[in-house]
């Protein structure tokens, strides 16, 4: 089992009531609220962080988001790109490139290139749909990100794939010379990772044989999504999927005794609480008219305001002394075959001590007890990604 | 609310290329059709028995509302346009009227092909880009929850809340499906650009037929200004305020908008 260190390298200075008059942390809420000095410092110890855990042998994890300042990271390959030059070993797992909102696929296949070489061969690349408030930042078709998504798929897999130009002319992209410069470091391309949270998106990630990454799932719904992966794959003929095929992202905080994880644990709920905008959170297409007319009748599940110790039940937070966190990580992976545990170990005003006192901790004492765990991988896939 | 008078609406689906349109169709008379908006459940409102007193109505429910059918490959206005055109190739002598979105449609239609239209309606129509950059011309309904759309939407708003029916657990479930999909598919046509055609404006010097561009003058989704625009825009046109209306003043202003729309339809060429 790899671990992977994760932080959305949040703007967190914002007056709760700004947030709450504007009913929302992301899309509209006015940069006049953020300073870009204090930015610069945190930009700085947050880059720190990674390193931190890189030289604890931890792997890292970064993303992308916009327009929110739960994330400033609004163009991943930058921030990967400055992760890359401050770091000699770990692998670095974009996750990732919001495909149906980019312009150019192209750009994206050269980014990841290119940060595939510089760093020789430590990227993963991970595709995302994007959650729905990415839709306004980029004013994508909300009715045809998965279009997009499969189409920007696969021109970046073949262009990563063919190494002399080729035409593209699809629904959404046209070029005549694709021809992209670098070719990447690892052969045949940078592993593929993909999120999901519905059975309906294992299909595309299992047919291509990719990682699919579970973000905040209960036990029980990661389970399912699990399975639906390795059904598919009984279906397709393909090789039973290893544990290298399964990620998950929790909140993870680690600390010396139970009571400090219980108490600054509950730091890492920022992110979750944060205020979320009916209407950028929902907009027309994304969701299919029977889920979102289920909502309007009461039938709608309830997320994201659950307690600390709800949270810790579902699995979604992973919090206390390292033997308690080695037996929760444990439980993932023989319940859900969870090969990779993406950790966001730091949220809003999380401090640089208790953040790195819980990535130390979680690396000395949980991390050796369990990267053996699930180490056989799937057999290489037979067949190219792209035909 | 039925009157005593009320026409005998029929639903039926009518074959075109790859696409089944549902359409109501009810009255006696030369032919006229009513492209509706968005927000709308397509059924036999007053306005329409109205209409159908003089004209062999037909109401579509556009690609992918109602009970219509949404080609895989139908993403814009352009596409929707294309279907009407096939449906009015059986027929001559068409008289058009179009609300909100619909009038979007209709005004693309008679830019195609206005020799094959006897006239025009165009009501509180979207579709054009009258402002800068930084001006939103047509106000983003998808940002609004049902109060705010009732607010921009209706002179008075108490008034809608108990006509429109918009999507809410007092619907039927089949009804709150019907209208989540068609905002699904209004967001397929209309996402980018935003509610119009940038080409659409200079374009609208195309059309040859006598044109009534009417307007709810409350109406907070698209203003009378942007529909002076409109109208301006389209030779000989007249334009029309609809007092105590918003956007939809056919069904806040009934006998206003029959008093206005009926005897510009019935005139004689």
């Amino acid at each position: 089992m790899k671990a992977y260190h994760f932080s959305e390298m949040p703007y967190p200075y914002v007056p709760e009531e700004v947030e709450k008059s504007y009913h929302s942390a992301r899309v509209i809420l006015p940069s006049s609220y953020m300073d870009p000095v204090k930015l610069a410092d945190l930009y700085e110890r947050y880059l720190d962080d990674y390193v931190y855990a890189d030289d604890l042998g931890l792997d890292l994890m970064l993303n992308e988001h916009h327009q929110t300042m739960t994330c400033l990271a609004p163009v991943v390959p930058i921030t990967a790109s400055a992760v890359v030059q401050r770091t000699k070993r770990s692998k670095i797992c974009i996750l990732g490139s919001p495909l149906p909102h980019r312009d150019n696929p192209v750009r994206v296949a050269e980014e990841i290139a290119v940060l595939d070489v510089m760093s020789r061969g430590r990227i993963i690349s991970g595709f995302v749909r994007g959650v729905p408030t990415e839709i306004q930042p980029a004013n994508t078709n909300p009715v045809l990100t998965r279009q997009r998504f499969e189409e920007a798929h696969d021109l970046i897999l073949k262009a990563w794939t063919t190494h002399e130009p080729f035409n593209w002319e699809g629904r959404f992209w046209h070029f005549r010379y694709v021809n992209v410069w670098p070719r990447t470091y690892q052969e045949p391309h940078p592993p593929v990772w993909i999120t999901g949270s519905t059975p309906d998106s294992v299909t595309f990630t299992a047919d291509h044989q990719y990682t699919y990454a579970c973000f905040l799932t209960p036990y029980e719904w990661t389970e399912m999504l699990v399975k639906t992966y390795k059904q598919r794959c009984a279906e397709m003929g393909y090789p039973e999927p290893g544990s290298d095929k399964f990620a998950y992202l929790a909140l993870v905080y680690v600390s010396d005794t139970e009571e400090d994880a219980q108490e600054y644990g509950k730091e890492l709920l920022w992110y979750l609480y944060r205020e979320r905008h009916p209407q950028f959170n929902a907009p027309p297409g994304y969701l299919p008219p029977q889920v979102l007319a289920n909502n309007i009748l009461g039938r709608g599940v309830k997320a994201y305001r659950d307690s600390f110790e709800q949270l810790q039940e579902k699995g979604i937070v992973i919090a206390g002394t390292p033997d308690k966190v080695l037996e929760k990580v444990k439980y993932l992976h023989e319940r859900c075959d969870i090969g990779h545990l993406l950790m966001m170990s730091h949220a809003g005003f999380m401090n640089v001590e208790k953040t790195r006192r819980s990535l130390e901790l979680f690396a000395k004492e949980v991390y050796p007890a369990i990267k053996d765990l699930g180490v056989s991988v799937s057999p290489a896939r037979e067949t190219a990604a792209v035909a | 609310m039925a009157t005593a008078t009320a026409t005998q609406w029929r639903t039926e689906k009518v074959a075109l290329q790859g696409l089944t349109l549902e359409t109501l169709e009810g009255g006696q008379g030369e032919p006229l059709l009513v492209l509706h908006d968005q927000e709308y459940l397509n059924t036999g409102w007053p306005y329409l028995d109205r209409l159908a007193e003089h004209f062999a109505v037909m109401a579509p429910s556009h690609p992918g509302f109602g009970q219509s059918t949404l080609p895989e490959q139908f993403d814009s206005i352009d596409d929707v346009v294309y279907a009407y055109l096939d449906l009015l190739r059986e027929k001559s002598g068409v008289r058009l009227v179009g609300m909100g979105l619909g009038g979007w449609i209709a005004a693309e239609i008679a830019v195609h092909c206005s020799h094959d239209l006897k006239s025009l309606v165009l009501v509180d129509a979207v579709g054009i880009k009258t402002g800068g950059p930084t001006e939103r011309d047509v106000a983003d309904n998808f940002i609004m929850d049902a109060a705010a759309f009732l607010q921009a939407s209706w002179h008075d708003p108490e008034a809608g809340a108990k006509v429109m029916k918009l999507p809410g657990p007092d619907l039927p479930e089949e009804d709150i499906i019907t209208l989540l999909r068609n905002r699904q598919t209004t967001a397929l046509f209309t996402w980018k650009p935003f509610m119009h055609n940038p080409k659409l404006r200079q374009r609208l010097g195309r059309i040859t037929i006598p044109t009534l561009v009417v307007w709810g003058d409350s109406d907070g989704i698209v203003t009378p200004d942007y529909g002076r625009a409109y109208s301006g825009g389209i030779p000989g046109a007249k334009f029309s305020l609809i007092h105590n209306a918003g956007h939809y003043p056919y069904l806040e202003q009934p006998e206003a908008f029959d008093a206005t729309v009926l005897p510009f339809l019935m005139e004689k060429k």
